[in-house]
């Protein structure tokens, strides 16, 4: 309920601000609606939100596998970490559009260089926090799987895992809010499809109510992929701790 | 099967760099089936000992024969149980062999099949150390280790635990070492007492309980108590209430 209020103050702050502003600027919602179905009809829609969500979900795959390996190496290894660290700390301030345009300039205007651009850009916030939790591993529950013997595979299964799994939780939903705002930016740079792409031409032409029509649909996604999956894993993840009172 | 144990000496080194003594030669037997108690202030470095004897720590000088390649069960202190696994899950994870017959005849001596599953969270102290307990009895240990398995609980509570422990050692021809600072629990249990000496630990004395723990007399136990108490710091009453 109060998160239905809150979406029609939304609205309601939207339509007042077209109305001030001016239909050219800030199209009412009605106009964006029906930009929306009419983009959703024609196909248009769902087939470049398709092609972003398919390059969310490679450079989000690659980027978190990749990065929670690193990062749970660094965190248990001294030299790793003593060897990694000057380059962490100069991906994690690089700036993202500096990664994307080298990407197309070395790799062509590819779907390779893009995919490989946003990944790395993610990477160095997933290294880090996984090495965060690496490094807080409880020692007394390592002896205790030393102690009984459990198989490698056990352990990392059933004891460090569990452990790792709210840093994995935040990389992911601090990584995939990162990965949403990059792509777009490294769509409009050099794909010809993808809701980046469409908002570049929409902006090209002034096509206000185009423009939002994808970006709100784009939000849209982005809310019920937190709600349905983020959410819910993380519940689940966290179902052995007393409920706070 | 049997444990020998030659400690020369232990020594910590700590954050500023200065060296500790820990333990300064503690040498002792145990034969299968028998239940060693180690004895001693808090602080002596029985922990430690312990650490050393199970393989934890390879960092010391001497020598330590154990039953190579046979499972060891150990209750820490704290019962470092896996937070996120129910109390079942728990003890299936170390014990793959273990079968449901073994196992509800552990949660049962243990009083803990009402709580199979729970998670550590819910479970008060005493609770999480029983399922410690059907942890470390559940691989079927040829080398068992508790470390102060009583500690930190009421009187009533201790007591029957103790017998809990007392009932699922017998009929078991494992190796038993326990570590306790309360002589009485010591003596109810042990059938061979090291009195350790405050850090550096040493062994003050050994002493074998000839008669077998289910028979022994409360006024035999009483004898022993004193006798330990005499040779810790010839003081009985000072330790008495311990």
């Amino acid at each position: 309920m109060p998160r239905l209020l809150s979406f029609a103050v939304l609205l309601a702050t939207w339509w007042i601000g077209s109305l001030v502003a001016g239909d050219a600027k800030l199209p009412p919602p009605p106009t964006v609606l029906t930009a929306m179905i009419a983009e959703a009809r024609s196909g248009d829609l769902f087939f470049h939100l398709g092609v972003t969500l398919a390059r969310v979900a490679l450079a989000f795959t690659l980027a978190m596998s990749l990065g929670a390996a690193i990062g749970y190496l660094m965190g248990r290894v001294r030299l790793a970490d003593r060897l990694g660290d000057p380059w962490l700390i100069l991906l994690l301030n690089l700036p993202a559009l500096v990664v994307i345009v080298l990407a197309y300039i070395w790799a062509g205007l590819t779907e390779v260089a893009a995919i490989a651009a946003i990944a790395i850009n993610k990477l160095p916030t997933a290294v880090v926090t996984l090495r965060e939790g690496a490094r807080a591993l409880d020692a007394a529950l390592d002896e205790m799987a030393t102690v009984f013997a459990l198989p490698r595979w056990k352990k990392f299964r059933h004891v460090i895992l569990p452990q790792l799994s709210p840093y994995i939780a935040a990389a992911a939903r601090s990584g995939l809010s990162l990965v949403w705002k990059i792509v777009l930016v490294a769509e409009l740079l050099g794909r010809p499809n993808g809701v980046g792409f469409e908002i570049g031409v929409a902006f090209q032409l002034f096509d206000i109510p185009r423009l939002l029509a994808y970006s709100l649909s784009f939000a849209a996604v982005v809310l019920l992929i937190e709600t349905l999956l983020v959410q819910p894993f993380e519940a689940r993840l966290s179902r052995w701790r007393p409920r706070a009172a | 099967m049997r444990l020998e144990v030659e400690i020369a000496s232990k020594t910590f080194r700590n954050a500023a760099g200065e060296q500790h003594d820990v333990i300064a030669g503690v040498s002792f037997a145990l034969e299968a089936g028998e239940v060693g108690v180690l004895v001693g202030p808090s602080g002596c470095g029985k922990s430690t000992m312990l650490r050393i004897l199970s393989g934890l720590d390879p960092d010391f000088q001497g020598r330590i024969s154990r039953p190579v390649g046979a499972p060891i069960g150990f209750v820490f202190q704290e019962p470092r149980l896996l937070p996120w696994r129910s109390v079942e899950e728990n003890v299936r994870l170390v014990a793959p062999q273990a079968d449901e017959a073994k196992l509800s005849v552990l949660f049962e001596i243990l009083e803990l099949n009402a709580h199979r599953n729970h998670f550590p969270g819910e479970l008060s102290l005493g609770l999480a150390r029983r399922v410690a307990l059907a942890r470390a009895f559940a691989v079927e240990p040829a080398f068992l280790i508790l470390d102060e398995p009583l500690a930190s609980l009421d009187a009533a509570l201790a007591a029957r635990m103790r017998d809990q422990i007392s009932i699922l050692m017998d009929n078991r021809s494992m190796i038993t070492l326990l570590v306790t600072h309360d002589v009485g629990d010591a003596v109810r249990l042990g059938d061979r007492l090291f009195l350790l000496s405050p850090r550096p630990a040493r062994v003050l004395a050994e002493l074998p309980i000839r008669t077998p723990r289910g028979a022994r007399r409360d006024a035999e136990i009483a004898a022993i108590k004193l006798d330990v108490m005499r040779r810790i710091n010839g003081d009985p009453s000072a330790r008495e209430s311990a």
